[in-house]
């Protein structure tokens, strides 16, 4: 008991605050990885990924293309 | 009287005719038509038929070339857009743009370059080496 009330109070005096910075600086470790948290944010796209190839081209759509873009040629010569 | 007849009905005929052929000779310069620079670079080979719709330069060209391409490269691609947008049913830009390089391609003048599926640049001759899908 008497150990108990020696020691406690050398404590205080030669630790001062020293508990304290060590809280302040686990309470801003925390704050600043949620902070961080909050900003990071990843979205998954809303439309598919689409790799666009000749590939992916359709001979029927050519056909049914063509008669529009031999019109294309005579309508716009200049780019041709 | 029979023969003055005939004149009477056919002076219309004629009249309306000469008038399609003059607007014919009016409309003819006043539709644009290849730009003279363009025009040379082609005949030149510094520029090409792209399978995709597109110009191309053939090789190292000077930036006057290269900007001739893309002036009109950009200008190709809004009217690939409007169109495709406009066909029914609609069509993407790249299905507009491979069927315009394949028309361009078939059509090209004897001697003037155009892209073969390969990839590499060739002089036309004949007929065109295209993509299988080509009409």
């Amino acid at each position: 008991m008497i150990g108990r009330d020696l020691t406690k109070p050398a404590r205080r005096v030669h630790r001062p605050g020293m508990g304290m910075r060590a809280t302040t600086a686990g309470m801003m470790a925390v704050l600043g990885s949620v902070l961080a948290g909050g900003c990071i944010s990843v979205t998954a796209p809303n439309e598919p990924i689409v790799i666009e190839l000749n590939i992916n081209i359709k001979q029927e759509v050519i056909y049914r293309l063509a008669d529009d873009v031999r019109q294309n040629i005579e309508a716009n010569p200049e780019i041709f | 009287m029979a023969m003055n007849r005939t004149l009477v009905a056919l002076l219309p005929r004629a009249l309306v005719g000469g008038f399609v052929l003059a607007g014919l000779a009016v409309a003819a310069p006043a539709l644009a038509q290849r730009d003279p620079a363009y025009d040379a670079a082609r005949q030149a080979g510094q520029v090409g038929e792209k399978m995709d719709g597109y110009l191309g330069v053939v090789g190292d060209q000077p930036a006057a070339v290269r900007d001739l391409v893309s002036n009109i490269n950009i200008r190709r691609r809004a009217n690939y857009a409007e169109r495709a947008q406009a066909a029914q049913p609609p069509a993407t830009l790249q299905e507009y743009a491979f069927t315009q390089g394949c028309i361009l391609i078939a059509r090209l003048e004897n001697g003037l370059k155009y892209q073969t599926p390969d990839g590499g640049w060739e002089t036309k001759n004949g007929t065109a080496r295209r993509d299988p899908r080509c009409p």
